[in-house]
Formats: C-alpha cells, sequence, structure tokens
C-alpha cells in the first residue's frame, strides 16, 4: 500500500498509507484538486494516470499560496 | 500520459490547455508563455531594468529566475517584514537565490524602518494583508525609482488574478478593476508596474519551482491563513475539477473584453510627506506610517476589503 505524506507549508499535515491504485485515486480519496496540488515520487511529478506501487513513498504538496508577495 | 511535444513520459498535466508536457519540455513551454506575455503586452525589452518584487515563495522566485533565463536585466527586492521566524527564512532563501546567480538584490527591512508587521498591525484600520499590501507598494515604487529600475514585476499568476477578479466582483469593488491588466503604466513617481506569470496557473510555477529545483519557502505567510482570497482559489480549483479551463475563460475573458479600460492615470494629488499619488493630503502609507511610529491605536474596520487598490 503506497505511503502518502501530504505536506502543506513546511510541516506534513497527514501521514497514512491508502489503498489507491493511481494518482487520480489517490487525490479523488484525499479530496483535493488536481490543479492545487503537485504530487511526487523522488525527484518526479507524477499526472493523474500515474500507476502507484505499493512500495511507493509519496509527498503532496500544495501549490496554492495566498500572502507575504 | 505522454508529452504532447516530445512523446516522452509526461511529468506536468495542463488540463486547461489539455495538455502534458515532460519536465525539458514543460520548461520550454513555462518560457515561451512568460516570453509571450511580456511580447504581446509590451511589459518590457532587454534595454529595461526590471525589478522583481521576491518574496521567497515559489511564484516570485520562479519568475525572477526565468527572466534571468530569458537574458533580462533583472535585480531583485526583498521586504523584510520582520515576521518571527518567517520572515527570517524567507530572506535566507532570497538572498541564497540571488547569491547564487550573482544577482543584484536589495533589501529593506521594515523593523529598522520601525514598520515591522506585527507592529503595524496594531495601529492600521485595514486587514493584517491590506496593510502589508500598502507597506509593499510604497517601499516597490520607492525603492525602484531610486535605484534607476524601470519597470516593477510582481510574481502574480493566472490563480492570483483570477481569485482577485472573483473577489472584486462579488463585491463591486469596480474602481480596482482598473488596477487588473497584466500591465499598469507609471503614474507620478509610481514605476511600470507588470505581472508576467499571467498566462500561468499557480500549479505550473510550482511545477516550475519543482523541476528547477529552486528552494523556496513554502510555509504560509502566517498573518494570511484564512483570508477570503485563499477561499477564492480552493473554489476556484475546485470548479476547474469539474470544468478545465474556466479560470483562464474567466481571465482572460476580462482582458479580451478590455473590462480593465484604464482611466487616464495622471496623478491628480501627490502625498505631501513622500510625493506619490494619493487621494488625499497624505497617502495611506504615510498615514499608516505615521500612526505606527506614534503608537496610536487602530479605529476599527468599517467594511470588508478582498484588498486594496493599487493606486493607494
Amino acid at each position: 500500500v503506497p505511503r502518502v505524506k501530504v505536506r502543506r507549508g513546511g510541516r506534513v499535515e497527514k501521514d497514512v498509507s491508502l489503498e489507491v491504485r493511481t494518482v487520480r485515486e489517490l487525490l479523488k480519496e484525499l479530496d483535493l484538486p488536481a490543479d492545487w496540488v503537485l504530487v511526487i515520487r523522488g525527484q518526479e511529478l507524477l499526472t493523474p494516470d500515474e500507476a502507484l506501487r505499493p512500495e511507493d513513498e509519496i509527498e503532496i504538496r500544495f501549490a496554492v499560496s495566498g500572502g507575504g508577495r | 500520459m505522454k508529452c504532447r511535444r516530445c512523446g516522452a513520459r509526461a511529468q506536468v498535466n495542463i488540463r486547461s490547455a489539455n495538455t502534458a508536457f515532460c519536465p525539458d519540455c514543460f520548461l520550454l513551454y513555462f518560457r515561451r508563455q512568460v516570453a509571450r506575455a511580456i511580447e504581446e503586452w509590451h511589459m518590457f525589452t532587454h534595454d529595461d531594468r526590471v525589478l522583481v518584487a521576491v518574496s521567497g515563495g515559489k511564484d516570485s522566485l520562479a519568475l525572477w529566475d526565468v527572466l534571468l533565463d530569458l537574458g533580462y536585466r533583472a535585480g531583485g527586492l526583498y521586504l523584510d517584514l520582520g515576521i518571527p521566524e518567517y520572515s527570517d527564512i524567507s530572506r535566507e532563501k532570497v538572498e541564497k537565490f540571488a547569491g547564487d546567480r550573482g544577482a543584484h538584490l536589495l533589501v529593506v527591512s521594515l523593523r529598522e524602518e520601525g514598520l515591522a508587521i506585527p507592529h503595524v498591525v496594531k495601529f492600521s484600520p485595514r486587514g493584517e494583508c491590506a496593510s502589508c499590501g500598502l507597506i509593499k507598494r510604497h517601499y516597490f515604487n520607492k525603492m525602484a525609482g531610486e535605484a534607476g529600475y524601470t519597470v516593477l514585476a510582481t510574481g502574480h499568476q493566472l490563480d492570483d488574478e483570477a481569485a482577485r477578479l472573483l473577489g472584486n466582483i462579488l463585491h463591486w469593488h469596480e474602481e480596482r478593476l482598473y488596477d487588473q491588466a497584466p500591465v499598469l503604466p507609471p503614474v507620478g513617481k509610481m514605476v511600470k508596474k507588470v505581472k508576467p506569470l499571467f498566462r500561468l496557473g499557480e500549479m505550473e510555477t510550482a511545477a516550475y519551482a519543482f523541476l528547477r529545483k529552486l528552494d523556496y519557502i513554502m510555509d504560509e505567510c502566517p498573518y494570511s491563513l484564512g483570508a477570503p482570497y485563499l477561499k477564492y482559489k480552493e473554489w476556484f480549483s475546485r470548479l476547474e475539477e469539474e470544468f478545465p479551463g474556466i479560470k483562464r475563460n474567466f481571465y482572460f475573458g476580462f482582458l479580451k473584453r478590455r473590462l480593465f479600460r484604464q482611466p487616464p492615470r495622471e496623478a491628480e494629488n501627490v502625498c505631501t510627506e513622500c510625493g506619490f499619488p494619493a487621494a488625499e493630503e497624505k497617502c495611506s502609507f504615510c498615514k499608516l506610517r505615521e500612526r505606527a511610529l506614534a503608537g496610536r491605536p487602530r479605529k476599527p474596520s468599517s467594511s470588508f476589503s478582498s484588498g486594496p487598490s493599487q493606486l493607494e
């Protein structure tokens, strides 16, 4: 089962293992719009159709920011 | 998913354009979108000195990075807001970015000016973000003029502009629509302002920053949490899931219809203190500065504001 860390700002908001087969299913499970986050595996970005492997460690990084500019 | 350009495995999916790119082709696409924005809107040329307002976040560092990459004479201006921890980290990121590239960086410390944000918000009748924006705009204009820059560039991207437009329409801040074009002409002492990332979505600037390995601050400004602006962005992203491209249609439709029609931007009044355009004898910045330095408490805000006008 892939392990997923959801990072919002500098902190890890969620660290869970989820039974999902693709990035699309993962985002649906976490109720996250695809253009709101980056889905990262190692040094690469994943598109929604990408298959996830049980040994995967996935980072979800919020793309949205609002202040301090 | 395959890259539209070269057929390799895609890493960035741009649903609004029904396309996807591999890292190399995405970076090329990103640069071309920025170059197109600059040319189509006559933002600046390679002869201009462009000052990029940098916060240490992904958008402003991505903008500075891409402008340097495109060969523009781009320097940076970092305003240290004096917010404990947040400002220390972001300043370090910006200084490292500039140092690594040998780029010109101006730094203004609001703490040294007596205007650190945690202090100012106690004395401002505006909200935190509005007060901060007011101070930033003043220093951006001041520093650009003093340092001989001809253009000021900010990292606002499509999601910022669409969310701001939505907020302005929801509250019928009609006069603020004038400031929503990607180019604002100079007014009095204020330099020309441009938003070269307006064609690109926030996810795209985040992907660019990731693929370029930019070391940016991921923490949100602690004062921006819960801002209405962020709610609009979330709402738009959820709408975009159902209707890909709706954000782009919304903002580009606004531009196409030229609903931002700018009135002649002559500075009718100038502030007696700082000389920048003002609605009254003193501009809002100088009034806020005076109140903060004197330690006079704020009066409660009388109405909700989704963001200040660019002129004030």
